[in-house]
């Protein structure tokens, strides 16, 4: 029985290694031409967050229009923060052609770690003209404590 | 699992536009995803602009150019610092041109969650009317 061989040398740094470069050349080419940009969002999950803080609070905010507040399912934990919902958008009447249809509806569902621990009894959420903001405030342990230096 | 699941919504960047007309404020521009449909009776705008309030919203048609406009006020008070941040805001502009067949003066525009909805009626004389065809 004979041993398949392959027909040309199987040294990485030729032919074989060659092909593998083209290849990945060739992913990254067609990758840049079917318009995804290689700077997805940071975690590419729907939606787009912010979170800032100040001495008290953490704030969380999203984009998230034509949602009202009931169509969103917020949970919080020590340390993190879950927003759930769906956006729908209404079905038009069957004889309507569209120009154009940019805007897309689904479901989304995004946990967010927040850098320290927040006091879950006293979470605010609000939701208006389709940005939800969620006020969380500090537990007194996570909040800047000022130390006074005594002078000696 | 029965039936078919809504699919699952994917992030997309904020598209940020360097108009030629720059505006007042400094601050990023950016334009808005919209859905326009074309039925009997007009055309019917929708323009996803978030954070944008019906006072700071500016609808302008001028030579048969529909110029939409949002400001957006930004939303952090003066003293948060940046934990995290993954989209900018600032206001929305967009441009369309506007066929004769609308009749300008009858344009409605409702603003709700931070959609607006344009709703532009075709002038009377665009509207395909039906022509009875008598047997002869």
């Amino acid at each position: 029985m004979a041993i398949m061989r392959p027909f040309w040398p199987t040294r990485d740094s030729s032919v074989v290694g060659e092909l593998d470069r083209m290849r990945r050349d060739m992913d990254r080419l067609f990758g840049s031409l079917s318009g995804r940009s290689f700077r997805e969002p940071v975690a590419g999950v729907f939606p787009l967050t912010n979170i800032t803080e100040d001495n008290n609070n953490y704030y969380v905010r999203a984009e998230l229009p034509g949602i009202k507040g009931d169509d969103l399912d917020i949970s919080v934990t020590g340390e993190g923060i879950s927003i759930s919902g769906e956006r729908k958008i209404p079905e038009e009447k069957k004889d309507a052609s569209y120009h154009r249809r940019e805007r897309e509806a689904g479901k989304f569902s995004r946990m967010l770690t927040l850098p320290g621990q927040v006091d879950t009894g006293k979470v605010e959420a609000s939701c208006a003209d389709g940005i939800l903001t969620v006020i969380l405030p500090k537990a007194e342990t996570a909040k800047p404590r000022q130390i006074s230096v005594k002078a000696v | 699992m029965t039936g078919s699941e809504a699919k699952a919504l994917e992030a997309k960047e904020k598209q940020e536009v360097s108009t030629d007309v720059e505006q007042t404020r400094p601050g990023a521009t950016f334009t808005p995803a919209v859905d326009i449909f074309e039925t009997e009776t007009g055309i019917t705008l929708l323009a996803d602009m978030p954070g944008v309030k019906a006072k700071d919203l500016d609808i302008d048609l001028q030579k048969s150019v529909l110029t939409i406009k949002g400001d957006v006020p930004s939303p952090e008070g003066p003293s948060e610092m940046d934990v995290f941040r993954e989209y900018n805001t600032g206001s929305y502009i967009r441009q369309f041109a506007l066929s004769d067949a609308i009749d300008q003066s009858k344009i409605g525009a409702e603003l709700k969650d931070g959609v607006l909805k344009l709703v532009m009626p075709k002038a009377e004389k665009a509207v395909p009317r039906k022509i009875a065809v008598k047997k002869g």
